[in-house]
C-alpha cells in the first residue's frame, strides 16, 4: 500500500522506486527440503534396492554376500513370481477395463437431467473414500462361504453355495471386481468432467445434422472424451498394477501363492521367507514394469492425440 | 428423454447406488449382531442390537489407540505435505530454467515408484535410523509419496496467478519473503483444500507401508490394526467390522459436509 493512502500519517521517506528483479536463483532454495526428503526416503532406497538385490541378505543378520544377478535370474525362473506377475497384469488390466465401462456408463447416466443425480454421484463415489482394508472386509461379508450375502441370495433360488475365495481363478475375479467397484467413482468423475467440457454448440450442431443418440455419442462424444479416457486409463492401470491391500485382506495371496500380486509377494518373500535380497530384486522388477507401462501408455496416448488432431 | 429411456436410466442408476451401498449395510448388520447370531447377514438385528462387538474391537483390537495414532500421523503428514509442496512449487512455477525443469521431471519420476517396490531398502533404512515403529518413520515416507502430486497441483495453480500481483507488491517495497507471505500464500487456499483432502484421505486409509513400519500394537494405525484384528480373530468377524466402522465414520462425516470439495479435489488430483 502506498503512503498516499494515509495522508494524515507522517509520510515516511519515499523509497527509491527500483524495478523488481526477476526471481533469482536463490528462490530455488524453497524446493530443497522436498528434494532432501525424496533423496533420503525414495531415491536412496531405489538405488539401495538394486544393491541389496545383488546379495543373498536374509534381512536380519549382518551377513550378506554379493551374488551378482542370481536373484534376477531367479525372478524369471520362479513359478510363484510368474504367477504373481500374471496376476498383477490381470488385476491391472481387468480393473482398468471394468472401471472404464462402469465409469463411462455412470458418467453418461448421471450427466442426464435426473432428480437426485447429485446424491447418486455421491453414492457411486463413496467407496473411494474408505480404506481398501475396510472395503475388503465388507466384501468378505459378501463373498464368504458360510453366511455370505451372495451365497444367501443363491440359496433363495435353490442354488448351491459357491466357494468364492478358495478357487484361485474365482478369487482373482472377486479381487478385480472389488477393486473396480471401489474406484470406479474416480473414473466416473473424470468422464463427467470430460462430458461437461464438451461445448453445448458442438452437441447442438450435431443434433441439427441429424446425428443424435448413439450416432452423436460415437462421432462427437467419444473423440471429445479422449483426454479423459487417457488420464483415467493411466490412473487405473497403475493403481491396479500396484494392488496390495484388497488382496491381503481377502485372500492373503492364497490359496498357496495363487492370488498374489507382485506387491503382496514382495512382503511375503521378505518377512515370510527371510529372503531380503530376492525380495529387493522383485521390487526392482516391479518398479521397471510400472515405469515401462506408464511411459508406453503416455507415449501411445500422445501419438493417438496428435493423429486425431491432424 | 423419452419415457422408457428415462425409466431405464433411473433403474440403472438405482442399481449402481444399491451395489455401492450394500457392503456398508452388511457391515452395519454384522457390527450390531451377536457373534452367536447365525441369522442372515441381510437381516438387521432390530430386536437384539449389541454393543459387544464394538467393545471387543476397542478392548482387544486396540482400535481407539489406533484411531489416535492415525489422527496424529494424518494431521502431521498433511500439514507437512501442504507446507513443503507450496514452498517447492513457487520456484518451479516462477523460474522455468533448465535446472528447474529437471527438478520437475525428477518429482514426476518419484511419483512412479510403487511403495512396495522399495519395501526392503526402506525398511532397513528406517531400522538403521532408529525410525521403525515411530511416528516420524511412517510420516516421512508417506509425505514423500504424497508430495509429488501436491507439488504438481500447487505449481499448476501458481502458474495461473498473474505475475503482476507480485510485481505490484515488490514495487511498493515488499521483500520477496513478504510478498510470498502476504500476497502468494493466502491465494493458495483453494488448492490447499484439495491437497488436504487428497493427502488426509490417503494417509488415514494407508495400509501397506503402515503395517510394516508400525511393528508394535501400541503404534499401529487404523487400517493395519483392523486387518491384524481380522487376521488374528478370523472367528470374530463381527468385532473386526465394528472396529472398521470407527475408522469410516470420521471420513463419512467430513464427506457429508464437504462433499463438493471432496469430489472437486479428488478430480483435480486424478487428472494430469
Amino acid at each position: 500500500m502506498s503512503a498516499t493512502a494515509h495522508p494524515h500519517q507522517a509520510t515516511p521517506a519515499p523509497r527509491p522506486h527500483r524495478p523488481p528483479r526477476p526471481a533469482g536463483a536463490s528462490i530455488n532454495l524453497m524446493y530443497v527440503p522436498a528434494l532432501v526428503l525424496f533423496a533420503v526416503f525414495i531415491i536412496y532406497p531405489v538405488l539401495q534396492g538394486v544393491s541389496i538385490a545383488m546379495t543373498n541378505w536374509d534381512g536380519y543378520s549382518s551377513r550378506r554376500a554379493f551374488v551378482g544377478l542370481e536373484n534376477f535370474a531367479r525372478v524369471f525362473s520362479d513359478p510363484n513370481f510368474s504367477t504373481a506377475m500374471t496376476n498383477t497384469f490381470i488385476y491391472g488390466v481387468g480393473s482398468t477395463v471394468i472401471q472404464q465401462v462402469l465409469g463411462l456408463l455412470f458418467a453418461v447416466l448421471l450427466d442426464q437431467k435426473l432428480r437426485g443425480r447429485q446424491i447418486a454421484r455421491a453414492i457411486i463415489y463413496l467407496p473411494v473414500l474408505v480404506s481398501p482394508v475396510v472395503m475388503g472386509l465388507m466384501y468378505y461379508l459378501v463373498f464368504r462361504y458360510h453366511q455370505g450375502a451372495l451365497n444367501d441370495i443363491l440359496g433363495v433360488f435353490g442354488a448351491a453355495p459357491v466357494s468364492w475365495m478358495s478357487d484361485a481363478g474365482v478369487a482373482i475375479g472377486v479381487i478385480v471386481v472389488v477393486n473396480s467397484l471401489q474406484f470406479m467413482g474416480i473414473s466416473m468423475l473424470i468422464y463427467l468432467s470430460g462430458l461437461q467440457g464438451i461445448p453445448q454448440e458442438i452437441r447442438e450442431a450435431a443434433a441439427l445434422d441429424g446425428s443424435i443418440g448413439w450416432n452423436q455419442f460415437r462421432s462427437i462424444t467419444i473423440p471429445q472424451l479422449m483426454p479423459a479416457f487417457a488420464s483415467s486409463v493411466v490412473l487405473n492401470l497403475i493403481g491396479g498394477l500396484k494392488l496390495y491391500d484388497v488382496i491381503q485382506v481377502l485372500t492373503g495371496g492364497g490359496p498357496g501363492y495363487a492370488t498374489n500380486s507382485v506387491s503382496t509377494l514382495i512382503g511375503r518373500t521378505y518377512f515370510g521367507n527371510q529372503a531380503a535380497g530376492y525380495a529387493a530384486a522383485q521390487g526392482v522388477v516391479l518398479f521397471l514394469v510400472i515405469v515401462v507401462c506408464t511411459v508406453a501408455l503416455n507415449w501411445w496416448f500422445d501419438r493417438t492425440r496428435s493423429h486425431l488432431e491432424n | 428423454m423419452r419415457r422408457h429411456t428415462k425409466i431405464l436410466v433411473t433403474l440403472l442408476v438405482l442399481t449402481g447406488c444399491l451395489v455401492q451401498l450394500v457392503p456398508f449395510y452388511l457391515a452395519l448388520t454384522t457390527a450390531f449382531k451377536e457373534q452367536s447370531d447365525l441369522s442372515s447377514v441381510w437381516a438387521f438385528p432390530f430386536a437384539a442390537i449389541t454393543w459387544d462387538n464394538l467393545a471387543a474391537a476397542i478392548a482387544q483390537g486396540g482400535v481407539l489407540r489406533a484411531t489416535f495414532n492415525s489422527a496424529v500421523v494424518t494431521v502431521i503428514a498433511t500439514g507437512l505435505t501442504c507446507m513443503l509442496a507450496a514452498l517447492a512449487a513457487y520456484p518451479l512455477a516462477r523460474r522455468r530454467t533448465r535446472l528447474n525443469r529437471g527438478v520437475e521431471f525428477t518429482i514426476l519420476a518419484v511419483m512412479m515408484v510403487p511403495p512396495l517396490s522399495i519395501l526392503v531398502p526402506l525398511y532397513s533404512l528406517l531400522n538403521g535410523l532408529g525410525l521403525l515403529d515411530t511416528y516420524a518413520g511412517l510420516i516421512l515416507p508417506l509425505v514423500c509419496l504424497e508430495l509429488p502430486r501436491a507439488i504438481f497441483l500447487y505449481t499448476q495453480f501458481l502458474r495461473a496467478v498473474p505475475l503482476s500481483l507480485e510485481e505490484a507488491a515488490r514495487v511498493d517495497g515488499a521483500s520477496r519473503l513478504q510478498t510470498l507471505r502476504i500476497i502468494i500464500f493466502p491465494l493458495l487456499k483453494p488448492v490447499t483444500v484439495t491437497v488436504i483432502i487428497l493427502t488426509a484421505v490417503y494417509v488415514w486409509n494407508e495400509f501397506a507401508l503402515s503395517s510394516y513400519i508400525m511393528t508394535s500394537t501400541e503404534m499401529r494405525t487404523l487400517a493395519p490394526s483392523i486387518a491384524a484384528f481380522f487376521g488374528a480373530n478370523g472367528s470374530n468377524v463381527n468385532a473386526a467390522v465394528a472396529g472398521s466402522l470407527i475408522g469410516v465414520v470420521p471420513i463419512l462425516i467430513a464427506y457429508l459436509f464437504l462433499q463438493r470439495y471432496f469430489m472437486k479435489g479428488m478430480l483435480a488430483g486424478a487428472e494430469k
